[in-house]
């Protein structure tokens, strides 16, 4: 079993697994963690009192399992700060938290100042775009980091698709991740691809990991976040749980081309920082993609080889055909 | 035996019970939201029953159980058990598995598919355990929760009736929970009956004006005929035109047209007087040889109730006042009447105000919900002392 087929079986979890609240609950108490959950909004009024309602009657009112539920915002111009507050939530303006620290626009910027506006000892994140909400969405990524030590960051990815014809089905993500980070992963840390969904929204890490990796603004914050935490603790530290389905907006392709750039000036960045650009590590044949069966998250491998052929003119049969002359002579 | 309060009491109560149901408001909204998330047709209510069984499993609600008509039920049990009264909440809504059930929330409303039509009423049941003990409540009398199936159109009343046939806890007084709208005080059901009729003309007519003619054509001759019979006005009598289905082309006259109609009345045995005249007109249609038409009954609900001066009816005018719930009277054909058939007596109480009911962006307010919880924990109180008695 190869290392990233080991860590599919041991650490790819699904939410159903994390239904008992209470045992949890007892679990969190008895090693004494507290946990915040972060919802970083910008003109999200559809859809952000329903995840309020929700995650504060499910997992504070009835049952204790967050300690503190605040929303972060990047100065939302409709009712989003005001439909939240109605419902019970902690609001925080993201330019009022650090502001030695100036305020910048973008989702990294609250998730980053989080940090030091929550106190818990897990911060879980959730997007506030989610149609569907439903408190599994944060116990399927807190349960993880509640029962296992050594995990340290925990992913969402989404599958379970309401039909499919056979029992094999192609499995991943969304279509930056399958065109942009999938192969630049298989290509650089293949071992990164075991994450199904590398750019989704919503994961729960612990204080001592999020306060060791610096925070990209904008787009690029996922993709960074999973690199460093990788360079530092290893793909141990992941674990990644299946939340069934998330029914959110589409985007156009033209908002993916921004999404792209903003992740590739950081993966870009991060290269650098690792010293790969002058001198890129050997780059891996086998692409990486997934497919799935019931519960079963498998790879399949592709070797892709991109071989070259060299400019015709260096060829003598050619040059004689031709009668053209060798470019340096 | 605790001394029972008088109504002056229960009025003073539960005026204070609204500011502490607000503290209750997330949970409750939460379960609307869960309930009206859950698609739930008649028929195929199995998801929302599972979720309300769930509910009345973390309120440690004893006799959780489903039976064959696929409703739920629980019990609270009173101090005393010497009476049983229901609470009930029709979980079928009139949406298609197949349409989007999101529920949208802003500071004020709830919108979505049935939010009114049950989700709500199904969420105050499913809260009424924590309800109860927030507010410190103990009641003498067993409470039976009820989450009823196949009650709208085709459903006519099934899962009820099922549960008053066969039930082993006999009932002494109901309460009957919809969503909307928050004054409304049903205790006399309709004598009602729902009936399609269907003409059928032939593909080909064989005489000179066949390409003008058709169903449609069939059909208003018939609603012509409908509208003829004479209603009496006292008491309230109706016979109302719901639907007609017919033809797809400007240009194809069709071979099928369907009417649906309800008449109702207040006076026992006219429904089935007003229903011969329109088996007549059927008839006549057939005789005529023109068309071919059918007539099938739908639903049927026998007049009943209790009185406006029932002492049911009068606590639960009390109660409303004392919340300045303005109280509109209004007959039912809905649950009511299943359980009015038995000799219970019932009321149906709505719990906010809304607007929009069966559209797809079917809304409800949030601040009226405390105000109308407050008045059907006040009416079970009334009910658990005694007060209702006749």
């Amino acid at each position: 079993m190869s290392k990233i087929e080991k860590w599919l079986e041991k650490n790819t979890f699904h939410h159903g697994e994390f239904w008992d609240i209470l045992a949890m609950i007892k679990e969190k108490e008895k090693k004494g963690l507290t946990i915040s959950l972060c919802i970083p909004t910008l003109n999200e009024e559809k859809t952000i009192g329903k995840e309020i309602v929700i995650f504060k009657s499910e997992l504070m009112d009835r049952y204790p399992l967050i300690d503190e539920f605040a929303v972060i915002d990047s100065g939302s111009t409709d009712r989003t700060c005001e439909v939240a507050a109605q419902f019970g939530a902690d609001v925080y303006l993201s330019k009022d938290i650090l502001p030695s620290q100036g305020f910048k626009r973008g989702k990294g910027e609250n998730l980053w100042k989080a940090i030091y506006q929550l106190k818990g000892d897990i911060i879980c994140y959730v997007d506030a775009d989610i149609k569907n909400i439903h408190p599994r969405f944060v116990t399927g990524l807190v349960g993880p980091l509640i029962a296992h030590d050594s995990t340290q960051y925990v992913k969402a990815f989404y599958d379970r698709p309401l039909a499919f014809s056979q029992g094999i089905r192609p499995s991943g993500g969304g279509r930056v991740t399958e065109i942009l980070v999938r192969p630049l992963f298989s290509l650089f840390f293949p071992e990164l691809t075991a994450l199904i969904q590398p750019l989704s929204g919503e994961y729960a890490v612990r204080r001592e990991v999020l306060e060791q990796i610096p925070f990209p603004i904008g787009y690029g914050v996922e993709t960074s976040h999973l690199m460093d935490v990788y360079m530092k603790y290893g793909l141990d530290a992941f674990a990644q749980t299946d939340l069934d389905q998330r029914v959110h907006r589409n985007q156009s392709t033209l908002d993916l081309g921004k999404m792209s750039f903003g992740i590739l000036q950081s993966f870009l960045n991060r290269m650098e920082a690792y010293g790969h650009v002058d001198k890129l590590p050997e780059m891996s044949n086998i692409f990486r993609q997934f497919q799935a069966e019931g519960n079963r998250y498998e790879q399949t491998l592709k070797e892709i080889i991109e071989e070259e052929r060299p400019p015709m003119i260096t060829l003598p049969e050619y040059r004689k055909r031709f009668g053209r002359t060798a470019p340096n002579a | 035996m605790s001394p029972s309060p008088d109504i002056e009491t229960l009025q003073g109560e539960v005026r204070g019970f609204r500011e502490r149901l607000i503290e209750l408001r997330e949970i409750l909204l939460a379960n609307v939201i869960m309930c009206g998330e859950v698609p739930s047709p008649a028929f195929h209510e199995q998801a929302l029953i599972n979720f309300l069984r769930d509910r009345f499993t973390e309120s440690s609600l004893q006799n959780i159980s489903t039976d064959e008509a696929q409703n739920v039920t629980g019990i609270l049990p009173g101090t005393e058990g010497k009476r049983n009264i229901l609470v009930s909440a029709h979980v079928d809504k009139i949406w298609d598995k197949s349409i989007d059930h999101s529920v949208t929330v802003a500071e004020d409303r709830l919108t979505g598919p049935g939010v009114a039509d049950n989700s709500l009423g199904v969420a105050t049941v499913a809260s009424l355990p924590l309800i109860l003990n927030r507010l410190g409540i103990e009641l003498k009398s067993n409470l039976i929760l009820l989450g009823s199936t196949r009650s709208m159109g085709r459903g006519d009343l099934g899962g009820l009736r099922f549960f008053v046939e066969n039930t082993k806890a006999p009932i002494h007084t109901a309460v009957c929970v919809e969503g909307i709208q928050l004054g409304r005080l049903s205790y006399s059901s309709l004598g009602m009956i729902r009936l399609e009729i269907r003409l059928f003309t032939p593909e080909r007519m064989d005489w000179a004006d066949a390409d003008t003619t058709g169903a449609i054509v069939e059909l208003h001759g018939v609603i012509d005929r409908i509208l003829r019979i004479r209603t009496p006005q006292q008491p309230e009598t109706s016979i109302i035109l719901g639907s007609i289905i017919a033809g797809n082309a400007f240009n194809t006259p069709p071979t099928q047209a369907t009417l649906r109609l309800e008449v109702r009345s207040l006076q026992p045995g006219m429904v089935a007087e007003i229903l011969q005249q329109i088996e007549e007109i059927v008839a006549e249609v057939n005789a005529e040889n023109r068309a071919r038409a059918e007539i099938r009954v739908i639903a049927r609900r026998r007049p009943g109730g209790i009185a406006f001066n029932h002492p049911l009816v009068r606590a639960a005018r009390s109660i409303m006042g004392a919340l300045d719930i303005k109280a509109k009277v209004a007959p039912s054909t809905g649950e009511l009447s299943a359980l009015a058939d038995k000799g219970i007596p019932c009321l149906t109480l709505g719990v906010t105000k809304g607007e929009k009911k069966h559209e797809i962006d079917e809304t409800v307010f949030v601040e009226p919900i405390f105000k109308g919880i407050a008045q059907i924990i006040g009416v079970i109180q009334a009910i658990d002392g005694g007060l209702c008695d006749e």
